[in-house]
This record gives structure tokens, C-alpha cells and sequence, in this order.
């Protein structure tokens, strides 16, 4: 594994410098699964930005005489239980599967980083303290504490998505606290103490860039399982709320009616499938190339 | 001699430890004049590291605490002064090279974003401006072509070259004082011989002050101007340079001088090492805290009662804590005459 990890470019002499930046697109690029599965995204991604010119059908309007029609030139994935066209609303629904991911995601990053690289640098009782709430956050089920959090504050997309936030805010602040303490005792940190740097600088600008590595592998890995909870969520009637369609909700909806017209059902289940294999190929990738480059002798 | 740059008074460091505080720096005096090169000499242990970082206030984030004594900058007292002043005086006006130049850069960095950092943050000088005298400062540490190495990153430079980025962003301040703690252990032969080279070349151009940190001799003896030699977290003896190689006045510091391999050489002998190990903190020996390792030990006199440090003679400024300096003087002198 690792003689892919650390091509030529880390080990080579110095005559050759290559700046980090653009090796680690270049280890990225190398990594085929992972340029496929960005390739994939971005294509998903251009198709929620562009929904409207895409879809070919109001995603809205529904048609009753063509209620649950097997794919036709017409409805080329079929029709659903209101007769509006399951293609387009799978392409609009895109657009809040992932504004949904994004932002359960950034709610987590928001409240995991600055814990996780508090409770890193500072140590003592604030990590004591930061660490056993985080263990008890923790140690609920992520999508039952989910369904409680929306139960009192009623079922939406953006609750169901700042209950999702809330609960995988833990696991980024484990990863952050975890790399802030390595790095804290590294000499540098020390050294820039010495050089004058007060706390707040010596996290925001010696710590923080150090800890962005295993921080954006774990935010892509959350990014899916962000869309696959609010998937179950709505699912379950607790996120997206209708008229409006999110991948989940669609699956929601098409299920009960799977005996007489599959496609619907399959085709959003494929789409969250292949998004959520996307998000994690990718994060592998960037972990794989991330890795800092050290030459380990001299 | 007008007031020095750096005056420690009693400085008194301790530790926790699972049987309380230890004391590893204990009651530490000495000064740094201006335009000087003073040499802290000791073995592993012997506090000399401590007492620097708790001078410039870097010991209480590792869990220490300076419990007593004064450190006088440059007319400013840095024991109990707030972190933020302290900020202010780390970098700009006391620069600090450490030990291990193969993890002290950041390895998120290009170099001369760290060297430029340093700048503006002291000086507040604008990007430009500070990135033009990152560059010019690795010109200044005989960096061939710093404009485009400047853009390289840590793991680019070998560990001579990041010690010479170090020295430069101790120095891009224009630093009255320059702490540089074992700069060049870590370092092979010829690159140390270069790096020490480099660093005094640089203080004879700006007239800062080095403090050199370090328990190589050979060193001592190719840069200082005075000499302050540590034990058991003491200052145990304190001189000219030449004198002391000359007159080592403490049986450590003949000790450490017959136990230098090109002293031995030119003798003609072995170099003989210093029978034992370096007392701990938590167990130092009543009465001189060498007693256990010294030749000369006499029973009484080097074992009850505390020695205190004492010019070697009146009204000179030499310093030595041995009970019996005044009758080991002329035989610590044919101990390591050539």
C-alpha cells in the first residue's frame, strides 16, 4: 500500500521539488476508484445545479391518469403513485439530498472542530469535561437520538438535518481531538511558542492545518452517511416533507407501491447507494493521499 | 561592565512528580552581557535546558512552574510577566533555536511562509515585505538560491539546511538575545562545525547575544566567551572560557575537560569518564551534589553541609561551588594540563 501512497515525488532528491499541493492531486488522480467515484459525484452534483434544464417533467405536476407507469419514452423512469414523473424528481431531488448532507455535515464540523481541537490542545478538566459529554452523545443510537431531537421539534428537513449534525458532531471532534494531541507535542508548536505565538494562533495556524488531513476524510465519510440518515429519515416521514422530494422521502413514497411499479423504488435506492459509495470511495482516496509527506531519514 | 542584557537571579524551577514537586532548576544565577557568547554546559539532566525555557516563560505549558528568583531582559522582568507580554518579547526581541531541526518547522508550511510569519507578527510588516525578508534571511544563513527554495516545504531541506530555516526565523527578528539550545547535536560532524560557523558569524555582524545550550565542550571551546557549567540543576562553576580550560576550578568541569577526547589526544592518554551517573532530582546527595562521583570527595566537608557558590578568589568574577576549591586549585590544573 504504502509504495503507492508515496510516490516518486516525496522520495526522490530535493533537486526536484515537487510542492505538496499538486502531489497530492497527483496521488488522487493515480487512485482510480477514487477518480471515478469523484467523477460520478461531480456529474450528480452538476445535475442537481442544473436540475431545471435537466429534468424533463415539472417534478411537481402530477397526471392521474398516468399513476404508476412502468418506464416509457415518456416517463423514462416510470411514474409514481401521483402520476408525476419519478426521472425528474430523482434529478431535483439531488439538490436536497445534498444541501441536506452538506448541511448536517457542516452543523457537525461547526461544533466538532473547535471542541475537538480545544479539548486536544488544552487538556486538563475542558477535555475531561468536552470528552464525557461527547462519550454520552455518543452512546445513542445516531438515528434514535435523530428521530427524538425531530420529535420535539417537529418533523422538517432542516431539523431532521441539525439532529443528524448534532449527532455525528462527536465522531469529527474525536478525530480532531485525536490529531491535535499528536500534534501538540510536536516541536514546531513548541517552537512557535518560543517565537512569540499565543494560543489562539498556535491552534488556528499551526494546529488546524496539521489536523485538515484526517478531518476532510472523516466529513466525506459523514457526507454519506449524512445522506443515507436523512434518507432513513425521511424514509421514515421525519425529514423531507411532501410536496418537496429528497432521495429518501422518494423512496418512501414508491415503496409501498413496490409490487406494482419497482423501478421507482430501485432506481432512488440505486441513487443513494451509488452517492454514499461515492462519498466513502473518496474519502478512502483522500486518505490515501493525504498523508503527510515526510522523508523518514535524512 | 554596564547592565547586562540577561540577568537570572535564584531562579528556582520545579516539576510534579508522583512524589511532589522536584526541583530541577535550583537557585540559578548568572548573567549574558551585551555583544556576548555565553556557553551553558552540563550533562543530560542537569537542568540546563529548563532554566532557559523557564526564563522566557516555556516551561508552565509543559507542567512546570517557576517558583522563585528574577530574570531581567534588557530592563524588563520576565518571571510573572503575562503570556501576552511575553509573546511580545519571544521572537522579536529573544530569538530560540531548538535541538531537533528535523521536527521544529511545520510541515503545512513553505518555509519562507513560517520565516514570514515571525516578521509580520513582530514587525507587522505587509506580505511583501515580510516574504522579501524571508528571503533575504535565508540568503543571510548561506541558503543558495532563497527565492525559489524559500517556496519549498520542510521535508524538502536536510536536517543542516532546516537548522540554518530555524536560525533564520530566530534571527528575522533582529534578536538582542539568541537562546540556541543544542542547535547542533542532532547534527553530524562537518554540518555542526558549519551551523556553529554560521552562528557566529551572524552574531558578529548584528552584535546580538548568543546563549548556547550544550553539553559538548568541543563546542564550548570553539565558541563561547564565558562559561557557565550546571549539575545537579546548579550552577557549579562559571568563567572566561580561556580560564576555564585553562583552570577548571570544580572537579565536574576537570572532569568533563579530561573526558573530551582532543584534551586526552593532546595528552597523549585515554579520555577517562566521570565515574557514576548524574544525580536525579528526586534523590540529590546531602552536602555537594557531585560528592558521590568526585575523586577528591572528603567525608564531612563535601557531604554535610550545602556548598555555596563563591567567587574563586576576591574581587574576581570566576565562580565555583566546591568545598575544597582553594587547595584543589593547582591540582585540578595539572589534572588536564597538556
Amino acid at each position: 500500500m504504502s509504495a503507492a501512497i508515496f510516490p516518486a515525488p516525496g522520495t526522490a532528491a530535493p533537486a526536484v521539488p515537487l510542492p505538496p499541493p499538486s502531489s497530492f492531486f497527483k496521488r488522487f488522480c493515480r487512485n482510480r476508484t477514487a477518480m471515478i467515484s469523484a467523477i460520478i459525484l461531480l456529474l450528480i452534483v452538476l445535475t442537481a445545479i442544473f436540475a431545471p434544464y435537466l429534468a424533463p417533467h415539472d417534478p411537481a405536476r402530477s397526471s392521474l391518469r398516468n399513476i404508476l407507469k412502468p418506464p416509457s419514452a415518456m416517463y423514462l423512469l416510470g411514474s409514481d403513485d401521483l402520476g408525476r414523473d419519478v426521472l425528474s424528481r430523482l434529478i431535483f431531488a439531488s439538490r436536497l439530498s445534498l444541501v441536506a448532507s452538506v448541511q448536517a455535515v457542516a452543523i457537525a464540523l461547526a461544533l466538532g472542530l473547535p471542541l475537538g481541537l480545544i479539548s486536544g490542545y488544552a487538556g486538563g478538566w475542558a477535555d475531561t469535561v468536552i470528552m464525557r459529554c461527547n462519550d454520552a452523545l455518543m452512546s445513542f443510537p445516531a438515528l434514535i437520538l435523530a428521530v427524538v431531537i425531530v420529535g420535539l421539534l417537529g418533523p422538517s428537513l432542516t431539523n431532521a438535518m441539525t439532529a443528524i449534525g448534532l449527532v455525528y458532531a462527536p465522531r469529527i471532534m474525536r478525530v480532531v481531538r485525536g490529531s491535535t494531541l499528536s500534534v501538540r507535542e510536536e516541536v514546531y508548536i513548541r517552537a512557535a511558542r518560543a517565537l512569540g505565538c499565543g494560543d489562539a494562533r498556535i491552534i488556528a495556524y499551526h494546529v488546524l492545518p496539521n489536523v485538515t488531513g484526517p478531518l476532510v476524510v472523516q466529513a466525506t465519510v459523514l457526507m454519506g452517511q449524512a445522506l443515507l440518515a436523512e434518507a432513513g429519515l425521511s424514509f421514515l416521514g421525519l425529514g423531507t416533507q411532501p410536496p418537496q422530494a429528497s432521495w429518501g422521502a422518494m423512496l418512501g413514497t414508491a415503496f409501498p407501491y413496490m409490487a406494482q411499479s419497482p423501478v421507482p423504488t430501485i432506481a432512488s435506492g440505486l441513487v443513494i447507494s451509488v452517492t454514499v459509495l461515492c462519498f466513502n470511495l473518496i474519502g478512502d482516496g483522500i486518505r490515501d493521499s493525504v498523508g503527510r509527506m515526510r522523508r523518514s531519514g535524512d | 561592565m554596564a547592565e547586562p542584557l540577561l540577568e537570572l537571579r535564584d531562579l528556582t524551577v520545579q516539576f510534579p512528580s508522583p512524589n511532589g514537586w522536584l526541583t530541577v532548576v535550583d537557585k540559578v544565577s548568572f548573567s549574558v552581557g551585551r555583544n556576548d557568547i555565553v556557553c551553558v554546559v552540563g550533562e543530560s539532566g542537569s537542568g540546563k535546558s529548563v532554566t532557559m525555557q523557564a526564563a522566557v516563560g516555556l516551561v508552565q505549558p509543559k507542567g512546570g512552574r517557576v517558583t522563585g528568583g528574577s530574570v531581567r531582559f534588557d530592563g524588563k522582568e520576565l518571571v510573572g510577566m503575562s503570556n501576552r507580554d511575553l509573546n511580545r518579547v519571544r521572537g522579536d526581541e529573544i530569538g530560540f533555536i531548538f535541538q531537533e531541526p528535523m521536527s521544529s518547522l511545520n510541515p503545512a508550511y513553505t518555509v519562507g511562509e513560517q520565516i514570514a510569519e515571525v516578521v509580520r507578527r513582530h514587525r507587522g510588516a505587509s506580505r511583501a515585505d515580510a516574504w522579501k525578508r524571508a528571503v533575504e534571511m535565508l540568503d543571510r544563513v548561506h541558503i543558495a538560491s532563497a527565492a525559489s527554495r524559500a517556496r519549498e516545504y520542510p521535508h524538502q531541506f536536510s536536517g543542516g539546511m532546516r537548522q540554518r530555516v530555524m536560525i533564520a526565523m530566530a534571527v528575522a527578528c533582529d534578536p538582542k538575545l539568541l537562546i540556541a539550545d543544542e542547535p547542533s547535536t542532532a547534527l553530524d560532524v562537518t554540518i555542526q562545525a558549519r551551523i556553529l560557523e554560521l552562528l557566529r558569524e551572524l552574531q558578529r555582524e548584528s552584535g546580538m547575544s548568543v546563549l548556547f545550550i550544550t553539553h559538548d565542550l568541543g563546542v564550548v571551546a570553539d565558541i563561547a566567551r564565558r562559561v557557565v557549567v550546571m549539575y545537579g540543576a546548579q550552577v557549579v562553576e562559571s568563567a572566561s572560557a580561556d580560564e576555564l580550560f585553562a583552570r577548571p576550578r570544580h572537579p565536574y568541569t576537570a572532569g568533563l575537560l579530561a573526558a573530551m577526547p582532543q584534551v586526552a589526544l593532546e595528552r597523549g592518554q585515554d579520555p577517562v569518564a566521570i565515574p557514576g551517573t548524574v544525580a536525579q532530582a528526586h534523590a540529590w546527595p546531602g552536602g555537594c551534589r557531585f560528592n558521590p562521583r568526585c575523586v577528591y570527595r572528603q567525608e564531612g566537608a563535601c557531604t554535610t553541609v550545602p556548598v555555596p557558590l563563591e567567587p574563586v578568589a576576591p574581587g574576581q568574577d570566576a565562580l565555583v561551588r566546591c568545598a575544597l576549591a582553594a587547595s584543589l586549585s593547582d591540582t585540578l590544573r595539572e589534572a588536564v594540563a597538556a
